[in-house]
């Protein structure tokens, strides 16, 4: 395309493309959204190709995203405390992925921690003393802490041991898994995919958010989740374990001859990588369910999650923006249902955008190559 | 009692075995596959579709095959993503793998969706049956799968070659061994059988596809590669021992119905993922896996 617009000589044109080019190989996030909108491009082909209108994928995207329902013109602003709600795990379960990838490992165990939590918290809310607002609380800080060892083992066998991380947070989240389900159906009362309703106390829903989002979800683990990407931002790039815990992502033997405690560095980074999961798991449990769930399967927060940090380049409004995307992508299945658009082109959405990531440094060479080959014909006019 | 349903262990076995074998040999070349679940998922999408509109239009039971091998080709198709991103753009191999399974638990139910209008496929009238020796052929298939990989991987020069690559692609290459080209074989080998595992568990174990007829049976496949020490004979054994536990997490109620009482039985679902975790701490002095493995090769400019 550059070697068309050089034989047309427009040069400005020409340095403006060059520009771009120029951009899109310097800044992550650019490539980011390259991703995504191919990510789009590819959902909305593929939508078109199987003989239905893609317009309904993005009425549902508005429409989740506005409360604006343009098929009939009406405005609900449940629509958009659903999107919200929808967004505060993934946006944990980002940072799970993304504080463990600043350290260098590459967290798969996020569903694993995920699931500790909120089966942890489910625990809290059957049986601990029903007092008001400290019931919830310290379920959700026993969700964090469960998470958090489930996340710390995994970098201790990393570090004292070698095992991968990769493998060993496979295991770890099917271990979770199963282990939820034995204690969940052991509870007396609980049925194949129940347990009894938790009471009032246990819940995290705020009376005035849900009025103002008129009846939505939405509870007071969004304030935890602002909450959480201010202590991202503050613990990796201002403080000095953040910054021992980058150096030993950059380059451990370095950081190892600085002095950094590299083995202590791993097993934190898990655990506070375990720990965002595990308080997305428990926000989960009680403020979107009255009840204890007997899981059968997983609630893919987890994995999910790992597209959501990898998009977000593993930065703290990077992974906030992210989770939101894939949040709006989650909120809008029931619509997408409703516009008669398959409700999986979400979930195809995020796997493309992950496969995109992957070819991400093709991108760059491609760019790259694009970059010298312009650079190269500037000279030969000369 | 056990030799009874010895049929039943092999079923869930059989599945296990080639998509370990396909994971063997992949990771033996220096590539990682944990897009094994979701190859595998696609691999029964396809297999339980093609199989389900062929008996509707009158084949009869020519079509297994041809659904076998489809699912398998399938398969290898969205392999090629894998392989160029992390042979040839040197990509983090769990990027694209996770890439992989996120696509396929999408893509297979969106087609669902406008073949079937539901999130599943229509039930097939019978799959795979039980042969003359009372076995599933699926059986047959695994065990030529194992015997074939592990005569081509120890018996030819090509194996030789292709476990250099796992090893030390540097010294393979500096031989003339084409790095690229063996890793490339490799991945689409782990694809083909992948999607072929996919096939015969959805054939056998079910009469339909769900998002939940393969259920983490790639990731286990992946564990017995790892406990099965990256070697044929292992992976045989620690494949047996997984679909075992697998198999009596169904029937542990007629096995044991004492011990059922007060043990859950997801004790049994449990157990391969705790002992492949267990062994590979115990064991973790001493390095089995290729030593190249997921590591990508970068070749230095001249």
């Amino acid at each position: 395309m550059s070697q068309e617009k050089n034989r047309f000589g427009a040069a400005g044109l020409k340095k403006s493309a060059t520009s771009l080019e120029n951009f899109l190989l310097k800044s992550d996030g650019a490539i980011s959204v390259l991703v995504i909108v191919l990510g789009f491009l590819f959902a909305t082909v593929l939508i078109a190709l199987v003989g239905r209108n893609p317009s309904g994928m993005y009425k549902s995207l508005f429409q989740s995203m506005t409360g604006f329902n343009l098929n009939n013109g009406k405005w609900n602003v449940r629509y958009i405390g659903e999107w919200l709600n929808y967004s505060v795990p993934f946006v944990f379960c980002g940072f799970a992925m993304a504080f463990a990838s600043r350290v260098g490992l590459f967290n798969v165990g996020g569903e694993g921690q995920y699931i500790v939590g909120m089966t942890i918290a489910q625990l809290c809310a059957l049986y601990f003393p029903q007092v008001s607002v400290l019931q919830a609380a310290l379920a959700l800080l026993l969700a964090t802490l469960g998470g958090a060892a489930w996340g710390g083992v995994v970098g201790w066998f990393k570090a004292r041991f070698e095992v991968s991380e990769v493998v060993s947070t496979i295991m770890l989240n099917y271990i979770a898994l199963y282990l939820s389900r034995i204690v969940t159906l052991a509870i007396p009362g609980a049925n194949t995919y129940k347990t009894p309703n938790f009471p009032a106390t246990a819940s995290i829903k705020i009376p005035f958010l849900t009025k103002l989002f008129n009846n939505s979800s939405l509870n007071a683990g969004l304030f935890l989740c602002v909450a959480g990407i201010l202590i991202y931002y503050i613990v990796m790039e201002k403080t000095k374990a953040g910054f021992a815990m980058r150096a030993t992502g950059f380059n451990k033997d370095a950081a190892r001859a600085a002095g950094i405690p590299v083995v202590a560095s791993v097993v934190a980074s898990m655990a506070i990588a375990g720990a965002f999961a595990g308080i997305g798991g428990g926000v989960v449990a009680l403020g979107s369910f009255r009840y204890g769930r007997v899981i059968t399967g997983m609630d893919n927060y987890g994995f999910t999650g790992m597209a959501v940090a990898l998009v977000g380049n593993c930065t703290a409004l990077g992974t906030a923006l992210a989770g939101l995307l894939f949040g709006l992508l989650q909120a809008s299945q029931s619509l997408m249902q409703s516009n008669n658009i398959p409700k999986e082109i979400t979930f195809i959405i995020q796997g493309l955008v992950v496969v995109f990531i992957a070819f991400k440094t093709g991108f760059r060479l491609f760019f790259a190559w694009r970059l010298k080959s312009g650079s190269k014909k500037l000279e030969g006019a000369k | 009692m056990i030799f009874s349903s010895l049929p039943s262990i092999l079923m869930i076995v059989a599945p296990l075995l080639i998509a370990a074998a396909g994971g063997m040999i992949c990771e033996r070349s220096g590539v990682v596959n944990i897009a094994l679940e979701g190859l595998m998922t696609i691999g029964a999408f396809v297999a339980a579709t093609i199989h389900y509109f062929m008996e509707a239009a009158g084949f009869g039971r020519w079509d297994l095959g041809l659904a076998l091998f489809a699912a398998a080709l399938v398969s290898t198709a969205f392999t090629t993503i894998h392989a160029y991103a992390a042979i040839n753009l040197n990509a983090d191999q769990t990027i694209s793998g996770t890439g992989i399974n996120l696509l396929s638990s999408g893509i297979t139910i969106f087609f669902s969706q406008i073949f079937f209008h539901a999130d599943r496929t229509l039930p097939f009238q019978m799959g795979l049956l039980p042969d003359a020796t009372g076995f599933y052929p699926t059986l047959w298939i695994a065990a030529a799968v194992i015997l074939v990989s592990w005569f081509v991987l120890y018996k030819t020069p090509f194996g030789l070659r292709l476990r250099a690559c796992g090893e030390h692609p540097n010294a393979a290459a500096s031989v003339g061994v084409n790095i690229f080209g063996m890793r490339w074989t490799a991945t689409l080998a782990s694809g083909f059988l992948a999607g072929l595992a996919g096939a015969c568990m959805v054939l056998t174990e079910s009469i339909q596809f769900t998002s939940n007829t393969v259920n983490g049976t790639g990731f286990i496949a992946l564990a017995a590669v790892a406990f099965g020490r990256w070697k044929p004979l292992g992976i045989v054994g620690s494949t047996f021992l997984f679909g075992l536990a697998s198999a009596l997490a169904v029937l542990a109620h007629d096995f044991f119905p004492r011990l059922t009482q007060f043990l859950p039985t997801e004790v049994f679902n449990i157990v391969p993922y705790a002992i492949t975790l267990l062994a590979l701490v115990i064991f973790s002095g001493r390095n089995y896996a290729p030593a190249a493995d997921g590591k990508p090769y970068i070749t230095r400019g001249s």
